[in-house]
């Protein structure tokens, strides 16, 4: 049973209190649900789900959002440090008892067993305490892992220490069933390796500490408090108290709280930490603003429309999250081979104790007995279950303090694998804020004619290039008439009829379908599309009455960024609806290989699927909602943003900010990781090819070497911190553009 | 005499360990689909370890992490896609709905605690 708190907008009288209440009362599993008016809350308790909750509200008619800040990680810290500090203990103790041993046994400073057995009874009883003191754990967890049909790391600790120290104990207590050159005792072996153990559970600790960095850096960026406006009155109050539709003030230097659009006042923002993006941001009345990004000088009053886990930050956070515990293909076949590593490892320590005691020298069993152990405790399969997952964690966390957000591993996999990369070009090559920039009247027509036509038909039209339109007819003071019988022609232009006559505006493929002899204008349309401008052609009631001459201003950095993506070897396309000659243009700027012009929006993903039948790996640049088929026909989508209102999730990677260095940063991540992948899993196989083996004494015939117990010990310790470490160094990493 | 008897016992329990850990399984708790099951993550193990779900029907695992060793922070469903991350010491619910029957393996990250849902 749980008590949630809501925010609920849209209330306006007693009688939705109601309604709410009843809605939320019909949930299954919901005890009881009460709404307070004046707050503008409801609080629920039972044991609910809370998105049918939030779905129950929309249901109607209002609207809902949880109410509470991100859950911190302090409670993960404590238990983290909690745990270190065990480790550290149960190390210390063990080593304090092992290491006097390991030095006696090492310079054999003691009498053997025969002559001061009960001196080695006390040492036996001494590690004994080691054994269930610092290794307890190990045991119970073995057994309990046992009862259940499994086997792991726990098993093969204790059964490794346990070996040593039982077969010590038999030989303290009766010497003489084995011979006299085969009684040495493994106390200190067995007291040394659990310390060894705990010592390096310490220290991975420590260091996965470090991989959850960007998470926690994320979560740190949301202010605890917030300066929200109620009655007149300026509060302070905790983050989870402010509701949805409450205004709040945002004074110089502070973090934005919540996320929100402006009421009153203007500011620049720095939204760096969320996208990437080092130049602060303008934004004034109706701009929205983030939670966790921070006002600049000036001052401003928001209403809150995001508050909790509706943040913009909030689902970055989750995204990052949830794309950490993700796994690539390499992953899942090592996850096979772990899997059933350990029982595979128990035979191979039986069959290396058969081994010695059938073909070994004298003492046989001795020299069985330490071998078999030395097995059991060298094989670390934690080593090659932690190489993938703490690499992905470490890199997707990385590329999120760029504003690279990726979807999941096998995303970050293939991103280091492509070999094209196609470009959308408006929003994506060009700054996507087309602007009139000519106005050619012809066949005796006047500029204000053309004008006033284009924006009759252009009006209400969300396009990129009708916003150009409109635009520049609010600055001349067009005084439009309004469109009839409007006709949207994709990927021509559109039709309609204005004070009775026909009106048609597009490109030049529009007019040629239409019938519409260009005649002269074409070479005027050749010249400036060769200029990368866009040219759109009005015609009235079958006559070219003029051309309108739209520029799309070409990012400026896009030309550094292509570059970038050239050095690491990849082809870069542009595709467009554009005219040829236009996009060329566009595409010289920058320094693109292949332009793809004229295509119509249906038919993007058709040019992706082209490239990919000639065997490139494809990515593919868009703003993830006008290309929604080719991202997800490309082997990766990017969708690039504008800041914080990117669609977030609509991609496999998604780039907070508008800057085409994203995808160069993305791709260069992804190798970075991989290859930290391979090196991971290189190391911790190599380890586990050439331990194993060794401890089972391959070398003995040709070398007489044989791997001491307690070396095994720190190998194994030290190896899953290795591990750890690798990964840690991608913490590091620094892409070109930063 | 020795020889024959530690050889017979060595490969005794080589079959003891294919038998126990790859052949045999044990017994599983059924979950209803109204209530959630608690699995309790401590010592290295899921308890329990094998749970009966049935198909099709949504059902909740409610995990108590008692072990705070890094092991033990997250469980993984690889073949459902999910992963969760298990706080100390707090009920962590996770959701299921698995149409088709088979074996699905939830298992820590470095595959140490594995349990295996049993979907019927």
């Amino acid at each position: 049973m749980s008590e949630i708190r809501l925010s609920i907008a849209g209330m306006s009288c007693a009688g939705c209190v109601a309604s709410v209440e009843k809605a939320l009362n019909n949930v299954p599993g919901v005890v009881e649900a009460s709404v307070n008016f004046a707050e503008h809350t409801a609080t629920v308790t039972g044991d609910v789900d809370e998105a049918l909750l939030i779905k129950a509200v929309a249901d109607a008619g209002y609207e809902a959002a949880v109410m509470r800040g991100l859950d911190d990680e302090s409670e993960k810290q404590a238990a983290e440090t909690a745990y270190y500090r065990a480790s550290m203990r149960k190390f210390i103790v063990a080593g304090v008892i092992g290491l006097p041993l390991f030095i006696i046994s090492i310079f054999d400073l003691l009498p053997g067993v025969e002559q001061a057995r009960a001196l080695w009874l006390g040492i036996g009883l001494l590690s004994l305490f080691v054994l269930l003191y610092s290794g307890r754990h190990f045991f119970i967890g073995a057994w309990k892992a046992f009862r259940v049909h499994n086997a792991n790391m726990d098993t093969l600790i204790a059964l490794g220490t346990g070996t040593a120290w039982v077969y010590s104990m038999i030989i303290t207590l009766f010497p003489d069933i084995v011979p006299a050159k085969g009684r040495h005792v493994y106390y200190e072996a067995a007291a040394i390796i659990i310390a060894l153990i705990n010592l390096g559970s310490a220290l991975e600790m420590r260091a996965r500490g470090k991989t959850s960095e960007a998470i926690r850096r994320l979560i740190g960026l949301q202010p605890r408090k917030a300066r929200v406006i109620r009655d007149g009155r300026e509060l302070d109050v905790p983050i989870d108290e402010v509701g949805l539709g409450e205004t709040l003030r945002v004074r110089p230097g502070e973090k934005i709280p919540v996320d929100g659009e402006i009421i009153d006042g203007s500011s620049h923002v720095d939204e760096s930490m969320l996208t990437g993006e080092p130049m602060p941001v303008e934004k004034q009345v109706g701009d929205t603003v983030a939670a966790g990004t921070i006002n600049e000088q000036g001052s401003f009053l928001f209403r809150a429309t995001g508050i909790g886990e509706q943040t913009a930050l909030a689902r970055i956070i989750e995204m990052v999250r949830r794309a950490q515990n993700t796994k690539p293909a390499i992953g899942r076949l090592v996850d096979k081979v772990a899997g059933v590593f350990v029982p595979v490892v128990l035979i191979v320590a039986v069959l290396t104790f058969l081994a010695w005691y059938n073909f070994g020298p004298d003492p046989r069993i001795s020299y069985a007995v330490v071998t078999m152990m030395t097995v059991l405790i060298i094989a670390c399969p934690c080593a090659l279950g932690l190489a993938t997952p703490i690499s992905i964690m470490v890199g997707v966390g990385k590329a999120a303090e760029f504003g690279v957000l990726i979807r999941n591993g096998e995303a970050l996999q293939e991103a280091g694998k492509l070999t094209a990369v196609v470009l959308d070009k408006t929003g994506t090559v060009t700054e996507g804020r087309p602007a009139v920039v000519d106005i050619l009247p012809l066949d005796g027509h006047d500029r204000a004619t053309v004008l006033a036509m284009a924006v009759a038909v252009e009006t209400g039209s969300e396009h990129p290039l009708a916003q150009a339109i409109l635009s520049a007819g609010e600055a001349e003071g067009v005084a439009a008439s309004a469109a009839e019988s409007f006709t949207a022609i994709a990927g021509h232009g559109v039709s309609a009829t204005v004070d009775g006559t026909r009106i048609l505006f597009g490109n030049d493929r529009l007019m040629q379908k239409e019938g519409i002899d260009i005649g002269e204008a074409g070479e005027r349309l050749a010249a400036l599309s060769g200029r990368g401008n866009t040219v759109m052609l009005l015609a009235i009631d079958g006559r070219l009455a003029g051309l309108v001459v739209v520029a799309d201003p070409v990012k400026p950095d896009s030309a550094e960024a292509i570059a970038r993506l050239h050095k690491l070897g990849i082809k870069v396309y542009m595709l467009t609806g554009d005219h040829a000659d236009t996009a060329r243009a566009v595409a010289d700027k920058v320094g693109i290989d292949e332009v793809f012009a004229q295509v119509l929006p249906e038919d993007k993903d058709k040019h992706v699927a082209e490239l990919q039948a000639r065997g490139e790996i494809v990515g593919m640049v868009g703003d993830g909602i006008n290309d929604a088929p080719a991202l997800a026909r490309a082997n990766v989508g990017f969708a690039i943003g504008t800041g914080t209102d990117v669609a977030i999730e609509s991609a496999d990677i998604t780039l907070m900010r508008g800057s085409l260095h994203g995808v160069a940063d993305a791709i260069a991540i992804s190798r970075a990781t991989v290859r930290n992948i391979w090196q991971n899993l290189f190391g911790a196989f190599i380890y586990n090819t050439l331990g194993i083996p060794v401890a089972a004494g391959v070398l003995y015939p040709f070398t007489g070497l044989l791997l001491n117990p307690v070396i095994a010990g720190a190998a194994m310790a030290m190896s899953s911190v290795t591990v750890v470490t690798n990964a840690n160094r991608l913490r590091f990493f620094r892409v070109k553009s930063s | 005499m020795n020889v024959f008897i530690v050889n017979g016992l060595g490969l005794l329990i080589i079959a003891g360990i294919i038998y126990w850990f790859w052949l045999s399984k044990p017994g599983a708790q059924k979950a209803e689909g109204e209530t959630a099951i608690d699995v309790i993550v401590d010592n290295g193990v899921y308890d329990p370890a094998r749970i009966e779900v049935p198909a099709g029907k949504t059902v909740t695992l409610r995990f108590i992490r008692k072990d705070a060793s890094p092991c033990a922070a997250k469980v993984v469903f690889d073949d459902l896609g999910v992963t969760e991350e298990l706080p100390v010491g707090k009920p962590h619910d996770v959701m299921l709905k698995i149409d088709e029957p088979g074996e699905y393996a939830f298992t820590c990250e470095m595959q140490m605690y594995r349990g295996v849902l049993q979907v019927v």
